[in-house]
């Protein structure tokens, strides 16, 4: 009835699991009392989680990242302190345990920390920013969205159920194989990321074609913002890349399940086509994550440069280039194991070509400062910061690249302080400043300045404090994923590293402040103009947060940066002579069922309760057939309804102060934007 | 929809541009599937000569099964075309007995498969006797349950035409079907001529 689910499921191992454990129960029963106490039951039920609300899921989205984020801390801030006092002895983390942290800090970080937080930036902004009303398939949105935090809910249950995997975030064959662990961990790694991945696949579909056929007349690709670009080269990616995922992780369930031999040691498996197609979909991820955070960027230093971005055509160009190139380098990331020496030179070349285009993107940006009126903002603080440390990751990289280097450094801890060093600067940073720049737009009014200059700071410090002494370990030849050692010059490297993550961990209680301070002082600094950093792109012509229907007159462009040209022409705020019947996708609790459906299917797989797992496969596709065969997925807003939404927000732009638009040069000493940091 | 865009031949409503946009993501969706019976058949090749002590997939092929596997799909891969003239055509009564010709010769081909497995299986030959074998039934089958899909949503969508009649949305998702099956038709060619044609020959 229950598989091999017994009650030597819960976590009494170790002191430290059933203390995670407790901690992740309690968070939810805190949760749960709230709502019920609150009675926002309904309100949570039918304003956010069955909304199809492209925003509101992009602000789901990003919710759960933030959750997950700090949940994949945790794990970080424990392997760095265990690390550290390891030396001779056995540190406080029991054998195992170890494995289980650092293989669900890289599944979180990825999947369901960078993932889910670059879709929900994704969500929030590129149909504002391309001027029309909605995705193209909302209702797929909210599917989405539901299958990614299924996953994400997989995840937090290993902890008080069974126990996570111990094969790492990439679950390389065949010790994740049944022969060497037959536990639950690999099968929970395996559901999650399945479950959450078909999410992203549909997630690129998604953008692709509401990118590609939703644009506002005039919005020519040419015109298209950056951050946009970003996201349709990266919604390609993911659309391309994701499917290699699929088959990698189901043919390693089909081992595992069915007792096939695709990867296998023996009966003729091969367990090099695991790592080949792993790293098919493993090496575009890391150009999926990261082009957004560079749209970002883009964006964040144009705007609080004053000036256009330079060189907008060759930093699409380079976009571009660089979702092609990301898909012919794969390989670099098994050079040790046997391919050749022809073949490893070949791909070790093509991998440094990449750096080319991104080399142009930071002339982009640094050529887009030079001149600039900048603000300081902590969005470009962040920005800054980026700018200088990504550098040094990149030129690790390409010495990465050299397989001969790479025959001494792989596998230990330079690699690690290599891709921590693109990983955070390059992706968590441009989120970062994601949120921050269009949290108002979001949410209706800014996270508080101050305390987001702070988290910067620690966050910059705590890295390199962090991150640079493992580049030294490395050299020294200490391996990856080390739960303890016995040569004692590592060990005060490892201790400067847990400082490291401890003032990181200032950093985002920081981010916490930056957060609730920003609510605190809402009042001041409600953001009534939809324009609070004196914008170039779309997204500042809705209101904040903009109404359901984002534009009640879908505007038209004639050129880039389209709302600057609107503003220096007068035209930003004119009234529309009349309205007309808005047509909107209703609400559906169907996403939401289906995405639960999907969480007890995963968890009956993992635990082999075989009924249960057809009971949900049923009850998923029936979901499915309803949804594709209902007609009435709309409603309507009046004309009315929205000429009253539009009459407010013609009050509130009249309480106040235009923007100054004028050139840099010819007017130095205008106000700076209200709201701005200095 | 055609005939709305010719009564009003400059201005699309929003009604097709909305299945417009739903025929563009349902062929990315395709590609993303053939991207995954690409992978299928590179792992399929890869692993062909892996087969350890089991007998090998291919000497247990038979060409005359294949054939007629073959034979149904590709027939019913027609019927499905004439289904979709009847409904360009209005014409709901041939639309019906054309999704049902084409359920019945897709139903023949899926229990043709099931056949062959249940043999291969019974002359040891299973999915977990060698590596060889695992890539064999994985891509196969994953082919035979695209099929079995396709099943379900013929009967589906016969169930909507006969009830809601060929109404837009109807037609627009028979559309889509029509896609998906001739899309199975490709891939089964692929597989015919990487798996068993090397096998026969
Ligand atoms: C915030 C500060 C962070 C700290 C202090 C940290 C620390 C660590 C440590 C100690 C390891 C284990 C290294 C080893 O011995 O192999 C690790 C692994 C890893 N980290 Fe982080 N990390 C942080 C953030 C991130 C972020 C933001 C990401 C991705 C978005 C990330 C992705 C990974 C991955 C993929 C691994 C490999 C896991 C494995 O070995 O299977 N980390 N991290
Ligand atoms: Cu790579």
């Amino acid at each position: 009835m229950l598989g091999r689910l017994t009650i030597d499921a819960l976590p009494f191992y170790s002191w430290i699991a059933m203390g995670g454990a407790g901690v992740t129960v309690l968070g939810g029963v805190v949760i749960f009392v709230l709502l019920t106490w609150f009675k926002k039951w309904g309100y949570f039920w039918s304003e956010w989680l069955t909304s199809l609300d492209h925003k509101r899921i992009g602000v789901m989205y990003i919710a759960l990242a933030l959750l997950m984020l700090v949940r994949g801390f945790v794990d970080a801030l424990m392997m760095r302190s265990q690390q550290a006092f390891a030396y001779d002895s056995g540190g406080y983390l029991p054998a195992g345990h170890f494995d289980q942290v650092f293989s669900s800090h890289g599944t979180i970080m990825i999947f369901f920390m960078a993932m889910p937080f670059m879709t929900g930036l994704f969500n929030l902004i590129v149909p504002q920013q391309i001027g029309t009303r909605d995705v193209a398939f909302p209702f797929m949105n909210s599917l989405s969205l539901w299958f990614t935090s299924s996953g994400a809910g997989l995840v937090l249950v290993s902890l008080v159920i069974g126990k996570f995997s111990t094969a790492g975030w990439t679950g390389y064959p065949p010790y994740s194989g049944l022969e060497y662990s037959p536990g639950v961990g690999v099968d929970y790694w395996l559901w999650a990321v399945l479950i959450s991945g078909i999410g992203s696949t549909l997630t690129g579909i998604n953008f692709i074609v509401t990118i590609l056929k939703r644009r506002a007349p005039g919005m020519t690709l040419l015109r298209m913002p950056l951050f946009t670009w970003t996201v349709l080269v990266s919604s390609v990616l993911m659309a391309f890349a994701f499917p290699a995922l699929t088959v990698a992780t189901g043919l390693l369930a089909l081992d595992r399940y069915l007792d096939m031999h695709f990867f296998t040691n023996a009966d003729g498996g091969n367990m090099m086509n695991f790592i080949s197609l792993l790293w098919i979909w493993g090496h575009p991820e890391v150009y999926i994550l990261i082009l957004p955070a560079f749209g970002v960027f883009s964006e964040v230093v144009a705007t609080f440069s004053r000036k256009a971005l330079f060189g907008y055509k060759s930093l699409v160009f380079a976009t571009a280039a660089i979702g092609i190139l990301s898909f012919s380098v794969w390989l670099h990331h098994f050079f040790t194991m046997g391919a050749g020496a022809n073949v490893n030179a070949i791909f070790g070349i093509a991998t440094m070509i990449i750096g080319v285009p991104t080399g142009v993107k930071v002339f982009d940006w640094l050529f887009t400062m030079y001149r600039g009126r900048i603000t300081f903002d902590p969005t470009m603080y962040w920005t800054i910061g980026f700018i200088v440390t990504f550098v040094i990751g990149g030129v690790t990289g390409v010495l990465l690249a050299i397989p001969p280097v790479d025959y001494l450094m792989h596998n230990t801890t330079f690699l690690v302080a290599h891709f921590h060093n693109m990983i955070i600067p390059g992706v968590l940073f441009g989120y970062v400043a994601g949120l921050i720049y269009w949290f108002p737009k979001a949410i209706g009014f800014q996270l508080s300045a101050k305390w987001g200059i702070r988290a910067f700071w620690c966050w910059i410090i705590g890295f390199y404090l962090a991150f640079m002494p493992l580049y030294f370990l490395g050299l020294l030849g200490m391996p990856r994923r080390m739960e303890r050692y016995e040569i004692a010059a590592w060990q005060p490297y490892l201790i400067i590293a847990a400082i490291g993550a401890a003032v990181i961990l200032a950093g985002v209680v920081c981010m916490a402040m930056q957060l609730l301070v920003g609510i605190k002082e809402r009042e001041k600094t409600r953001d009534l103009s939809g324009d609070p950093f004196n914008g170039r792109t779309l997204e500042w012509l809705t209101s904040s947060p903009a109404a359901p229907y984002n534009f009640a007159v879908i505007p038209k462009v004639d050129s880039l940066d389209a709302f600057w040209k609107m503003k220096v022409d007068g035209t930003a705020y004119q009234r529309p002579s009349g309205y007309t019947d808005i047509v909107m996708p209703r609400n559906s609790s169907l996403g939401v069922i289906a995405g639960a459906f999907s969480f007890v299917l995963g968890f009956a797989m993992i635990w082999y309760i075989w009924w249960l797992a057809a009971l949900s496969l049923l009850v998923i596709g029936i979901v499915v057939v309803v949804r594709s065969s209902m007609e009435n997925t709309d409603y309507v807003i009046t004309a009315d309804e929205v000429a009253a939404i539009e009459e407010q927000r013609f009050n509130d732009l009249a309480r106040v102060p235009r923007h100054d638009t004028g050139d840099p040069a010819a007017s130095p000493q205008a106000a700076p934007a209200p709201g701005s940091a200095s | 929809m055609s005939a709305d865009v010719a009564m009003n031949p400059q201005r699309r409503g929003p009604e097709e541009e909305a299945y417009e946009e739903r025929a563009f993501g349902f062929w990315l969706y395709l590609m993303t599937d053939a991207i995954i019976f690409a992978l299928l058949f590179a792992t399929y090749v890869v692993m062909a000569p892996n087969i350890a002590s089991a007998p090998a997939p291919k000497s247990l092929f038979d060409l005359w099964h294949t054939a007629g596997e073959t034979a149904l799909l590709l027939v019913s891969s027609l019927t499905f075309g004439v289904a979709t003239i009847s409904m360009i055509q209005g014409k709901k009564g041939q639309v019906l007995l054309w999704l049902a010709v084409t359920f019945v010769l897709g139903a023949g081909f899926v229990a043709m498969e099931i056949m062959e497995f249940a043999g291969m299986i019974a002359a040891g030959a299973g999915p977990g006797g060698s590596g060889s074998l695992s890539a064999f039934f994985t891509l196969v089958g994953t082919h035979g349950l695209h099929v079995s899909l396709g099943l379900v949503w013929i009967i589906i969508l016969g169930l909507q035409v006969a009830v809601k009649g060929l109404t837009m949305p109807v037609t627009s998702r028979l559309f889509r079907l029509g896609l998906f099956w001739h899309f199975l038709d490709i891939v089964w060619i692929g597989i015919f001529s990487v798996v068993y044609l090397p096998g026969i020959m």
